[in-house]
């Protein structure tokens, strides 16, 4: 919720301060300029659907059926109760439950994404002949629409499939247990490992080559040449990819959709839920497990900023860190509860 | 270009020194990196080239080769052929737009000095958080009451919010590592900030910004639940909507072939505009060399 | 900024707008209840002029054909056809938000079976006026009644399916034994033909078992077979009984002894027939598409003209099929709702309905088309599935049908995994069934 009021009441507060502030106004207003076709966007697409989501997520409708077997239309507040309900009896545990699949896969997948992704781009960093085909091909898996790969790993896992063929096993990728969890695994690991090599490998086109040949000067080996030159140069560029995928997978929904199937524990995740309730009409539960998936993100998005901060949002935060108890200070209290407590940690927790 | 030239001399005299296994090594992990990324798109070739009735087939090769199913794709009923234009259309100009919009967000994130800043990046990576099948509901509604139901700004728009908060963050990031001195000395030689921009930074940070336009356009070209919620004019429907509504000679089976060809077409532009794109990027680093 | 505060009172103003017009609607209904069903029945269905007919599949593209015959004979009230996607679960998803909210853009739907009374109850479709639809008299009765929700006609059957049984019957004549019709006499048959030398590693039977409507289907139809029911004829659950379980019994002890293959379990229709096909299977339940593929003498099928079908056995005679198919209905927001009606009679038609047959598999829901002696040589199941057809029972009639039938998948899903015991998954499943059926 705070995240909303932080939304909703941040641009207004923001030309109306501008104005008070020491540094130069037109700086601000330049910027409020310059910024404003973003959020305008952003407004209009993403943060509209998000208040009317919370909104639903209060009421209920279209639950009930008359005497006569129609369903009785209109909605009505609930408060919390759609919340409550997630969290009681059997649903709670299926809630849990989801809650530690969707977390479960985006540790796995994000850790095997980096490792993969940060290999694809130094391959593809090196040159060779013939590169430009292993570039192109490394980002193939990429570019295949999700609606046509999910197809073709549900065809390959099938019980007959090419993976058993390959494996020469029987597995049943498709039932309940690990199987169906490595399958999921596998097939987004394999879909979005070029996303981060592709970031990663802009991070490594900007670096100069002049440091490489220093650190040759010096007599770095190869694997110390990555480690203290190479990815501390190229982790502005893959912090910003993996906190990206971390939101992505964390919102994990086609995969384990398609190729496992609905109602299948091992692989439900809280995007699933939500879906799933939607699906049966339900908006008003739908929207609260939207809501409470949303919160979890924007948790987990304020955690790993928090930890590696600096990094992410590069130097603007150490230029910032002077000024931001300032900021503070002068900020009319309720604002800079709105904004500060909801968000602002993003960029101060350094 | 420069870079491209010379490297691969460098890595043979390296590889000189250490000996054949340093030199295989890499070749190794290259062959393994390629063999595990191209094998599902093969078996993904493969299928499509098949006859529909050996769909089922699990042999290396398919044993009748048939171009039956890329026919089938391009029948006039599916209406395959506009689908792809349309697609075409929303993601170009989606990417177009958020590049616009989103470069001159990041510079400014980047460069200028002003309150809130992390407030605003804050909120632009806010709305990347939420499950994007919450949203199409109500998003629904309001293109309902808007009257965008049917129109591309339908598509265009939504697809833009979403790649936004990426192109910001991404941008943002390879704006900042660009030297600051750089446009200082651009406008000591005369240059406006937009000018120093533009002919400064810009051609600097080619990578990054070829690497966010690769980003977004495959991202708007993969979007799929607007497209199908927001549109039920058969004329206006993107590549994806069509392939998710073929169907096999009745009912119940499942059209495999069709769809594998179906994939396979949709991304083969997508693969060459890569590897367009990638030319940009290297010579982007050829100029990064000069600094 | 600015724009962001209006848009947010316009928000609320849109919601309260929106609220008031539910609550209108509410008391409309409350107040007139007969009210709005008769008022269709009075005749309601008027307005002509072009319409939209929003459908999932357009098999073999025949829907083009049937179509263009009514375009060319009505050019001031021609019909667009709006496709949707493949799968049912999204087509559904668009028909319902286009419902609600209130959109005109689909005038026909073409509804799954198991959809109606959702959309009946939830005044999504337009009650139809039975005297309006002469030709209903002649459509086999048990489709008649997948249109009906408590009574009353808001959809016309176009199409109709049945499980079949399709057996080899070149192993079963080799064998010596006859095509069984209980499930007994299909164990017996299995044993002899495994007792031949060439069939010693064929599987005996296959349905669709994977968690998905296929098991609702196929579970429904071993409850049945046995004599048991899910939901009775009152509209109550009762699935808690010996009979049930003997059903239930026969696909558990079925995936126990070996009767039914492991990879059983994750069969959609699809998978089983490629098993099918394959020659892996002796025999395999599923729906008449089969019969046109599996028979293709191209290669792709090694059983070609080596199978026959039957109806479905059960436990002590024939068993009983799950009843598929397709219903037309009108959408309650839909203009021009008498050229709708006239399409709908047009596509139901005697004429249209032999068209379909003769160039797709779709089961018809016109009788007398499974008695015309040249579609019977052309399609020889024609003759069994108007048997399972006829006896066959529908999925139950509610209007939460997602959650019933995700509570049938969850109980046989986890009785044919081993996880739960037969009788506690019928147990549980009475519980849950009655707390979500509360007639």
């Amino acid at each position: 919720m705070s995240a909303s009021n932080a939304v909703a009441q941040r641009p207004p507060a923001q030309t109306g301060k501008v104005r008070k502030t020491t540094f130069n106004e037109g700086t601000g207003r330049l910027a409020a300029l310059l910024l404003s076709p973003t959020l305008i966007v952003l407004v209009l697409v993403v943060v509209y659907p998000i208040l009317s989501a919370l909104r639903e997520s209060l009421y209920t409708s279209g639950q009930r059926i008359d005497e006569s077997g129609f369903v009785i239309k209109g909605s009505e507040f609930v408060g919390l109760d759609n919340y409550a309900a997630i969290f009681s009896g059997e649903t709670g545990e299926r809630f849990w439950n989801a809650f530690y699949n969707t977390t479960f896969f985006t540790v796995t997948c994000v850790v095997l994404e980096t490792v993969l992704g940060v290999a694809m781009a130094l391959v593809m960093h090196k040159a060779f002949k013939g590169r430009s085909i292993v570039r192109a091909s490394i980002l193939v898996p990429w570019a295949i629409p999700t609606v046509v790969s999910a197809l073709l790993w549900k065809w390959i896992f099938q019980a007959d499939g090419a993976a058993n063929a390959l494996l020469g096993t029987q597995i049943l990728w498709s039932t309940e247990g690990w199987q169906s969890v490595l399958s999921v695994i596998v097939a987004d690991t394999w879909k979005t490992a070029p996303f981060i090599g592709l970031l990663v490998l802009a991070g490594l086109q900007t670096i100069p080559d002049e440091v490489y040949e220093a650190a040759k000067v010096d007599g770095a080996s190869p694997f110390q040449t990555f480690l203290k030159i190479t990815l501390p140069l190229v982790k502005p560029a893959l912090l910003v990819a993996v906190l990206f995928r971390i939101l992505d997978t964390l919102r994990i929904f086609d995969l384990p959709f398609v190729l496992v199937g609905p109602n299948k524990q091992s692989v439900e995740t809280l995007s699933i839920l939500a879906y799933l309730e939607a699906n049966q009409t339900r908006y008003g539960p739908a929207a609260a497990y939207a809501t409470l998936l949303f919160l979890y993100v924007a948790v987990v998005a304020f955690v790993f900023v928090k930890l590696l901060g600096a990094d992410v949002l590069g130097d603007a935060v150490q230029k910032k860190k002077s000024k931001k108890g300032k900021d503070r200070d002068s900020a009319p209290p309720g604002v800079a509860m709105g904004s500060a407590a909801g968000m602002s940690g993003v960029g101060s927790g350094v | 270009m420069a870079m491209a030239n010379d490297a691969p001399a460098k890595i043979d005299v390296k590889a000189a020194e250490a000996g054949p296994l340093r030199k295989y090594a890499p070749l190794l992990g290259v062959a393994i990196i390629v063999f595990y990324c191209l094998a599902p798109f093969y078996w993904m070739v493969v299928s499509a080239l098949r006859r529909p009735t050996d769909q089922f087939e699990n042999s290396i090769i398919p044993t009748t080769w048939s171009l039956t199913n890329f026919t089938d794709v391009f029948k006039p009923g599916t209406g395959f052929g506009r689908a792809l234009l349309n697609s075409l259309l929303v993601a170009g100009t989606v990417t177009i737009l958020t590049l616009i919009i989103g470069m001159v967000a990041a510079y400014t994130l980047a460069r200028l000095e002003f309150r809130f800043k992390n407030v605003v990046l804050a909120i632009i990576i806010t709305t990347s958080m939420f499950p994007g099948i919450s949203l199409v509901i109500p998003l629904l509604k309001l293109f309902i009451d808007i009257k965008w139901i049917n129109t591309y700004q339908a598509m265009i728009v939504p697809s833009l919010s979403f790649a936004l908060p990426l192109a910001v963050w991404t941008l943002t990031t390879f704006f900042r590592q660009m030297p600051r001195e750089l446009e200082q000395a651009a406008m000591v030689d005369g240059c406006t900030p937009a000018q120093a921009f533009y002919k400064v930074i810009l051609p600097l940070a080619a990578p990054g910004v070829f690497t966010t336009a690769i980003i977004t356009f495959i991202a708007a070209w993969n979007e799929f639940l607007i497209a199908l919620s927001m549109i039920n004019k058969k004329e206006l429907q993107t590549a994806n909507v069509v392939i998710s509504q073929f169907t096999g000679a009745s009912g119940r089976d499942q059209p495999f072939g069709s769809q594998m060809a179906a994939g396979v077409v949709v991304t083969i532009p997508l693969v060459i505009a890569v590897l367009i794109f990638q030319r940009r990027i290297v010579a982007g680093l050829t100029a990064g060399g000069v600094k | 900024m600015r724009f962001e505060r209006s848009h947010a009172r316009r928000a609320v103003a849109l919601a309260v707008t929106s609220g008031l017009v539910l609550l209108a609607s509410a008391c409309g209904g409350d107040d007139g209840d007969s009210g709005g069903g008769g008022g269709a029945a009075g005749g309601a269905l008027e307005g002509r002029g072009p319409i939209t007919f929003a459908t999932g599949k357009d098999t073999s593209g025949n829907l083009t054909n049937q179509v263009n015959a009514w375009n060319s004979q009505h050019p001031d009230e021609k019909v667009t056809v709006s496709e949707l996607p493949e799968s049912a679960d999204q087509q559904r998803a668009q028909m319902i938000q286009n419902a609600q909210n209130q959109s005109d853009s689909f005038s026909v739907l073409n509804l799954d079976v198991v959809w109606t009374a959702e959309f009946a109850a939830n005044r999504w479709v337009t009650e139809l006026p039975e005297d309006q639809f002469p030709d209903l008299g002649k459509l086999l009765p048990s489709t008649v009644d997948t249109g009906k929700y408590r009574d009353k006609l808001y959809a016309v059957p176009v199409t109709s399916d049945g499980g079949l049984l399709y057996y080899r019957k070149d192993l079963l004549d080799k064998a010596g034994v006859k095509p069984p019709t209980t499930w007994a006499e299909m164990k017996d048959a299995c044993a002899k033909v495994k007792a031949l030398p060439e069939a010693k590693n064929i599987n005996c039977y296959a349905g669709q078992f994977e968690k998905y409507e296929g098991l609702t289907v196929n579970f429904s139809e071993a409850i049945n077979g046995a004599g048991g029911v899910v939901v009775g004829e009152d509209g109550k659950p009762n699935v808690d009984t010996p009979e049930a379980l003997e059903g239930l019994n026969f696909l558990v002890d079925g995936f126990k002894s070996g009767m039914i293959p492991k990879a059983a379990i994750t069969y959609q229709e699809e998978p089983g027939r490629r098993a099918f096909q394959e020659g892996n299977l002796l025999f395999h339940r599923n729906w008449p598409y089969v019969y046109a593929l599996a028979n293709k003498t191209d290669g792709s099928s090694k059983i070609a003209g080596k199978f026959a079908v039957a109806p479905l056995p059960g436990l002590k005679g024939a068993g009983v099929s799950t009843l598929g198919g397709h219903n037309y209905a009108i959408s309650e927001f839909a203009k021009n709702k008498a050229t709708a009606a006239d399409f709908i009679k047009f596509m139901s038609s005697e004429e249209r309905q032999k068209a379909n047959v003769e160039k797709t598999s779709q089961a018809p829901t016109w009788a007398s088309l499974y008695d015309d002696p040249a579609l019977n040589k052309q399609f020889p199941y024609l003759a069994p599935l108007k048997a399972s057809i006829e006896s066959a029972k529908s999925r139950p009639k509610v209007v939460k049908y997602g959650d019933v039938t995700t509570a049938i998948q969850e109980a046989a899903y986890g009785a044919l995994t081993g996880t739960t015991p037969p009788k506690d998954a019928l147990a549980g499943l009475q519980t849950k069934l009655s707390t979500l059926i509360t007639q």
